[in-house]
């Protein structure tokens, strides 16, 4: 008896113990998590910002200022011991996010959640992903100083790895049970694929194949022209591009591969976006050029930003950090401002392959046999086996769909070609902005940027504005690269790049000011292949009307324009639909609704009804009208916003009305009231749901936690209007990430505020302390400082102490 | 009733020492030592231990976090879920911990009786 209750007791103590030590499920290890000396409560303290800290291999002592909005103001001695206390710094703030994101690159999410992240991760190590953050750093190699700034930063956030325990560990590691691994160059790399797949990884070359297949050339060109009838480029149409004296691609003899595909891998968000745009000094109130920037990202906690000064003797700087890369990303020094939008060109192209066999050992190319290589990719999964994807390379790049993964053909297969694939020190851009001093610095700090490209917007104090569209960019063949290329044929491969100083740009152009929103770069007259592929037609159209309605602008009319709510695109659709709609086929409700919407003034403020009404009616119309598209056979894609209204108000009984559902034939003018009639239906339950539908409560913007959102440490219904395709981008997960403005005075003015906090850790007040500001429209004065003297903004000071090596 | 108190206490300022030094099992190894040299009678043997460490659980936690102005105590007691209330997840902790050391305690009685016999 005495025995049996012994080891009764005994099993009940390890149950006990193996309970609350193991994750269960979503549980977190209960025992562990909830230990007081140890666990989730020790995170519920603010981070130590003062004293002094021992760094190793430091070369003389670091400064940091912190202010009253948490920003650190980083002194140094030189640039090596800048970049280290920028990664310590860093780690100490967002070191979760950090290595979340570069997992995620990497395709490593499974090892972290389990087998619901498998599908993610194959498609990331498909892509290519952890291929070209090595080849981005063989192609780093080439400069060794560039290699030290890096192996300074990650040394940076190794020593603050160091210097944690499993108490001390960010709140995110307690939660999973896991705990952080070192720090490496390649996972700097890593997060500059992470941005390239973002903002340069898209691409609808498949689904447009699919599409030309289905509907014949002419009706596709109708759906997707390379040129809408409205374009308001970047460069001003003006612009003489004279100077060119190379040629475009000729486009060779044949036939394209139209195949089937009946599915493509996940894309990036097709609001990933910005605005930016400058002033000129005789544009000004002030006499000082203006710049402003806002990138348009998820929003997300940590937030994908956060906010630094860093100087040393030679230079100082102070803007938006991307944490795991080096230097400032958007921001100004005391000479220049920069910002970028994302320059949204076709990058990305599909070859079809041809296997000789079911080996798949050698493909062809060129009437003859090339061998392939294989890249084994060990996927590992939480609580399962190891899942081993072997992806097999061409001379394109990775063979990413094959008879393994969305394909079912032994023998074929098709590889993608990517400018992510080629590697180029693109960090290097950055920390040379950093310290540009002038225009002609500017242009050489650009010049070996290669991905994602970007629309770079300057101005400085000397009072020049400019906009370079900077990139690595195919010289393609008219129509190249816009559908499935074979990839056997060897004028089918990229033949050559536009040479960079022939990349579009303007320098002080006559209008007083640059500005760009993701819009078609150039117009009709620019040598070189630009084709429509999602260019944005709305932001930048309002952008320029403002810039274009008066003389003069200050920073209040910049921080106008940031918040502008004017929506033109239901501006231009809705008072045709008006003209067509019979109100004597309304029930009541939907009169009242109808009077509603018409009495909406295209504001999507906040306590508006218009805004909702419209958004949900669009939607509504917009899936009636494509209806053909909406089918699960192959991959298809529906046309852009712009030209589904451009056709509506301009071939409104085109055959693509039609729902094919139904034996009428319907006209866009019966989309409009069918559409209206369920918008009705859905508004009323919405409300009797939810309440009263205006536009904050409907749209619910809020900011969502990295790891799958969770709720408890996200930000909900937000008192932010606007939405996509609105100057104020902010949609329910989607919009400004980052707003800045900077004034060229000497020294610069600057305000900046971004939708989060600077602090990475849900226990802390500075964890999400922007987001009601930033909501509202409010900016912060960013406090940049001359020198490493303490102002009165100043709440703390840590000084980084050397150390040598091996003494600690 | 003295040995109680005693055992109470022990068990407290075992668990104190050793989370110094050990995980969030410290707890279990106070109760279950503590078990060993002061041995308690019938359900004693596991609420004394069970008391002392949720006491010590609860208000460390309270300590820490109240000086936090329960900042991330709330969002926890969001994800638990427990309604969001921090003293909830205060409660929750104090039991947690209070348990894992009471069972570890009546393993410890167990085999003090067969050692003894």
């Amino acid at each position: 008896m005495k025995y049996l209750k012994l080891v009764i007791t005994f099993i009940a103590t390890i149950t006990v113990f193996y309970g609350f030590n193991t994750k269960l499920g979503s549980v977190p290890p209960i025992g562990k998590f909830l230990d007081p000396a140890g666990g989730v409560w020790q995170n519920d303290q603010e981070e130590t910002i003062d004293g002094n800290v021992n760094i190793q291999g430091l070369s003389a002592p670091v400064t940091i200022h912190y202010d009253e909005q948490l920003i650190p103001h980083i002194f140094a001695q030189n640039d090596l011991d800048l970049y280290k206390a920028q990664g310590y710094i860093t780690a100490k703030h967002r070191l979760w996010q950090m290595e979340f994101q570069t997992h995620a690159a990497a395709g490593r999410v499974s090892e972290l959640i389990g087998s619901a992240g498998l599908n993610y991760d194959r498609s990331e190590r498909r892509r290519g992903m952890g291929f070209g953050a090595e080849k981005a750093l063989e192609k780093m190699r080439e400069n060794p100083e560039a290699i030290k700034f890096l192996e300074a930063y990650r040394d940076g956030v190794n020593s603050y790895i160091r210097s944690l325990d499993a108490k001390t560990f960010p709140v995110e590691y307690k939660l999973l049970d896991y705990k952080p691994e070192a720090w490496t160059t390649k996972k700097t790399m890593l997060l500059l694929m992470y941005m390239t797949k973002m903002l340069a990884g898209g691409d609808n070359d498949l689904e447009y194949t699919n599409m030309l297949r289905k509907f014949g050339k002419e009706r596709f060109d109708l759906l997707f022209p390379d040129f809408f009838d409205v374009n308001d480029p970047i460069i001003p149409k003006e612009t003489d591009w004279s100077f060119i004296d190379v040629e475009i691609t000729k486009t060779p003899e044949g036939q394209l591969p139209l195949d089937t595909i009946p599915q493509t891998i996940e894309k990036p968000n097709p609001d990933n976006g910005s605005n930016n745009w400058a002033v000129s000094g005789a544009k000004s109130t002030t006499g000082n050029p203006i710049l402003a920037n806002d990138p348009h990202l998820g929003l997300n906690l940590p937030s994908i930003w956060f906010v630094m000064q860093l100087s040393t003797p030679e230079y100082n700087t102070m803007g938006a950090t991307l944490p795991g890369a080096l230097g400032v990303i958007s921001g100004f020094n005391n000479h220049i401002a920069w910002g970028e939008t994302n320059a949204t060109r076709d990058v990305l192209d599909w070859y079809k392959i041809e296997f000789k066999d079911n080996t798949r050992t050698e493909y062809k190319y060129d009437n003859q046999w090339r061998n392939t290589s294989v890249r084994i990719e060990e996927i590992k999964v939480k609580g399962a086996a190891t899942v081993i994807d072997s992806v097999i390379y061409t001379h394109h790049g990775p063979v990413t769909y094959d008879h393994n993964f969305m394909s079912d053909n032994e023998k074929s297969g098709y590889a993608m070609k990517w400018v992510g694939h080629i590697g180029g020190n693109n960090q290097g851009a950055f920390l040379a902005l950093n310290k540009s001093k002038n225009y002609d610095d500017y242009v050489n700090a650009l010049k070996a940027y290669t991905a994602p490209a970007q629309n770079f917007v300057f101005a400085s104090t000397e009072g020049d504005i400019a906009i370079w569209i900077q990139g690595l960019f195919p010289n393609k063949w008219k129509g190249q690269g816009k559908f499935l290329l074979d990839g056997s044929n060897p004028e089918h491969d990229w033949q050559s790049y536009i040479p960079q100083a022939f990349n579009a740009h303007t320098k002080n152009p006559e209008r007083g000011f640059v500005s760009s929103a993701n819009q078609h770069p150039v117009d009709k007259n620019y040598p070189f292949y630009v084709f429509n592929d999602g260019y944005e037609t709305y932001r930048n159209r309002v952008i320029n009307d403002f810039f274009n309605s008066k003389d003069k602008f200050s920073i209040d009319d910049f921080k106008a324009l940031h918040n502008n709510n004017y929506n033109l695109k239901a501006a231009e659709l809705l008072p045709f639909m008006f003209d067509s709609m019979d109100d004597s086929l309304m029930t009541s409700e939907e009169k009242e609704i109808y009077t509603q919407i018409k009495a909406w003034d295209f504001i999507n403020d906040i306590e508006k009804l218009g805004p909702s009404i419209w958004s949900k009616w669009y939607s509504k119309l917009y899936h009636l009208t494509w209806d053909e598209f909406d089918t699960e056979e192959e991959a298809l894609m529906s046309p852009y916003a712009y030209q589904t209204i451009y056709l509506m108000k301009t071939k409104p009984e085109n055959e693509f009305m039609d729902i094919v559902e139904t034996p009428e034939k319907e006209t866009a003018q019966d989309l409009f009231l069918l559409s209206f009639k369920d918008t009705v239906k859905e508004l009323m339950d919405w409300k009797a749901k939810n309440g009263d539908y205006n536009w904050q409560a409907y749209k619910g913007t809020h900011v969502g936690h990295l790891l799958q959102g969770l709720p408890a440490f996200s930000r909900f219904d937000l008192p932010i209007g606007g939405d996509r395709n609105i100057v104020n981008a902010a949609s329910s997960t989607h919009g400004p990430s980052w707003r800045m403005i900077v004034e060229m005075s000497s020294p610069p003015k600057a305000f900046g505020i971004y939708p989060g906090g600077q602090s990475g850790n849900p226990g802390s007040a500075y964890y999400d302390n922007f987001i009601d500001d930033w909501a509202i429209g409010k900016y912060h004065e960013l406090n940049f400082l001359y020198n490493a003297e303490a102002t009165d903004q100043i709440m703390g000071t840590q000084t980084l102490t050397p150390i040598k090596y091996y003494e600690d | 009733m003295k040995t109680n108190i005693i055992n109470f206490v022990i068990t407290i300022i075992m668990a104190l020492l050793l989370s110094l030094y050990l995980p969030w099992w410290s707890v279990m190894v106070a109760g279950f030592v503590s078990a060993l040299f002061f041995s308690l009678k019938k359900a004693a043997v596991f609420f004394v231990p069970f008391l002392a460490v949720f006491c010590f659980w609860a208000i460390y936690a309270f300590i820490v976090s109240s000086a936090n102005d329960f900042t991330l105590a709330k969002k926890i007691a969001v994800l638990l879920p427990l309604g969001g209330n921090p003293y909830v997840l205060i409660l929750v902790t104090g039991l947690v911990g209070g348990l894992a050391s009471g069972v570890a305690a009546v393993f410890g009685k167990q085999l003090v009786g067969l050692v003894r016999k």
